[in-house]
């Protein structure tokens, strides 16, 4: 890194590893962090971190049916703009890159990435996540489905992965086909979904634990409930 | 990620007068916010086109397909005319990615998706496509992903879209919006390039130029097709192999017979000779499938570590002509 840049241009592009050891070098402010036991603990961060930049863009974000307006930096990603402004940590950050599926979304209606997704462009779109499903107490029936399959460990990708399965539904409902979908030049009106067919347009969610055939189960029942 | 200026363009017009040199445009970021990330891409300006009325997919006047450059992978790959006249191209989409970034990623954003080499990657490593004249970190190094066709000193990577492979094969003419607001039209199999001297460019897009649209021509390939891809797991990776073929009968003998392969160039890679080879009134049998994969594959040369390729590339031409003769 060119040392005369240092610290403000390039901080933000280091590695956390890196941000760690140098946030005690530079300017700082303190902050309190909650852990899970409720217990509080101060420690220092660079006051930028928290800052929003004075050119900030203003966006409208229509999340679980309510409008919500921040000023954003540019560069703020949906997936962050959602755990780190508006403290909706449902939604899962896993590998940050577009590889796992962890973060998955559903925008107008469509499962997306939101690590992937800029928070500027999606002005006045109707954002759904997990904390979005339920219907007060009553859980939505693919969350339903997740825990009376069992198809979870961890449960880190699981709000991924039902996000995912949700709008699969709809998906296979509108009869749109997956690389498996045998005889693509005639479109189906709605989709059956095999073992193979769920495996495959789930791909894009990955479970470290390995929970995939609790997971198809539970995505199969839903599929199965849901025609009768 | 290096600060950006965001603006949202109003019109294509305006969006290619907007574009500063250092500027990019995007759409469904599903390849530019990652490079962004990595600090691989660091546009000083981002101009949102996602909202521009490029999307359509229609019948065009030459009785083929116009698909808007916006148009999602997923709408593409499901539109009713694109399943029932253009399968290969359903096919070959829905074998890339994930349907989260098939929901999110263009056409457009597609055709102009960056190689995952693991050195374009990786910034502390030399290469000539991100840092020109920094040497290309693979051509002496883990090289079993790389390029068996029209590599050069510069660079060995491949190009990593199934898309645009399937898109090789039918050839359709691609509409580009010009910095003075013309449109200029090229073949699709002219527009992607190999590195030569220069990998900087995976294309022969000018600066501030626009896909806006690829009207794909009539064609009656509809029936004898496949799209082939060969991969290390099952679902959502990238192609090690990737074979489209498709062809035409005139009584039993092939014509219109076109061979496009995945991973093996910089760029999707038409076996033209090969194609013509099959074309020339030969039946379709195991035999002659042989032999056009023989000759696909008489030009390659392989790095250190992925000779292995050329045999791979053989057989599954062989294998994609054979299931797409089944059909």
């Amino acid at each position: 890194m060119d040392e005369n840049t240092f610290p403000n241009d390039d901080l933000l592009d280091e590695s956390r590893r890196n941000f760690l050891k140098k946030v005690s070098t530079v300017g700082v402010a303190t902050a309190a962090f909650t852990f899970f036991d409720g217990s509080e603990v101060l420690a220092e961060v660079p006051e930028y971190v928290s800052n929003v930049p004075a050119d900030a863009m203003h966006v409208k974000l229509n999340i679980n049916g309510a409008v919500k307006e921040l000023p954003i930096d540019s560069r703020t990603t949906l997936l962050d703009a959602l755990r780190e402004r508006l403290d909706m940590t449902g939604t899962k950050k896993g590998c940050d890159h577009g590889q796992c599926g962890a973060c998955t979304v559903i925008v107008d209606g469509r499962r997306v990435l939101s690590c992937l997704t800029l928070a500027a462009m999606c002005d006045d779109k109707k954002i759904t996540t997990i904390e979005g499903l339920a219907e007060g107490e009553k859980l939505h029936p693919m969350q339903q489905a997740f825990l009376d399959y069992d198809a979870l460990q961890c449960g880190y990708c699981t709000p991924g992965q039902i996000c995912s399965a949700v709008a699969l539904m709809q998906e296979a409902k509108n009869g749109e086909a997956s690389f498996v979908t045998e005889n693509l030049p005639v479109k189906a009106a709605s989709m059956k979904l095999s073992d193979d067919e769920i495996r495959e347009r789930m791909s894009g969610n990955i479970c470290r634990c390995g929970a995939y055939s609790n997971i198809v189960a539970a995505i199969e029942a839903v599929s199965s409930s849901s025609k009768q | 990620m290096k600060p950006f200026n965001f603006t949202k363009a109003t019109d294509q017009t305006n969006a290619v007068k907007s574009i500063k040199p250092d500027g990019a445009f995007v759409a469904g970021g599903t390849n530019l916010v990652d490079l962004m990330k990595e600090g691989i891409s660091q546009p000083s300006q981002l101009v949102d086109i996602s909202r521009l009325p490029l999307s359509t997919i229609q019948s065009n006047k030459s009785s083929g397909v116009t698909i808007g450059a916006l148009a999602k992978n997923t709408d593409v790959a499901n539109h009713p005319l694109i399943r029932k006249n253009y399968p290969l191209l359903s096919q070959a989409i829905l074998a890339g990615a994930s349907a989260q970034i098939r929901n999110m990623a263009t056409v457009g954003g597609n055709m102009n998706q960056r190689t995952r080499c693991a050195y374009f990657y990786d910034v502390a490593m030399p290469c000539n496509k991100r840092e020109p004249n920094s040497g290309c970190g693979a051509i002496e190094g883990l090289n079993k992903n790389h390029a068996i066709l029209g590599w050069s000193e510069s660079c060995v990577a491949t190009n990593p879209s199934d898309m645009s492979v399937a898109l090789t094969a039918l050839n359709p003419k691609v509409n580009i919006l010009s910095v003075d607001g013309k449109i200029r039209t090229i073949n699709f199999t002219d527009y992607h390039r190999l590195p030569e001297n220069d990998a900087t460019k995976d294309n022969n897009l000018k600066p501030g130029e626009l896909v806006v649209s690829i009207e794909l021509p009539k064609l009656n390939l509809s029936e004898k097709h496949h799209y082939l891809k060969i991969r290390e797991r099952t679902s959502y990776a990238f192609a090690i192999i990737s074979v489209a073929v498709v062809w035409e009968w005139k009584g039993p003998s092939m014509m219109n017979t076109r061979i496009a392969l995945g991973g093996v160039a910089h760029k999707p890679w038409r076996c033209f000779e090969a194609e013509k080879f099959l074309s020339g009134g030969l039946i379709a049998t195991e035999e002659n499938f042989k032999k056009a994969a023989e000759i696909a594959l008489k030009d390659a040369k392989p790095l250190k570590e992925n000779a292995y390729k050329i045999t791979l590339a053989k057989r599954a031409i062989m294998r994609a002509l054979m299931n797409a003769n089944g059909k």
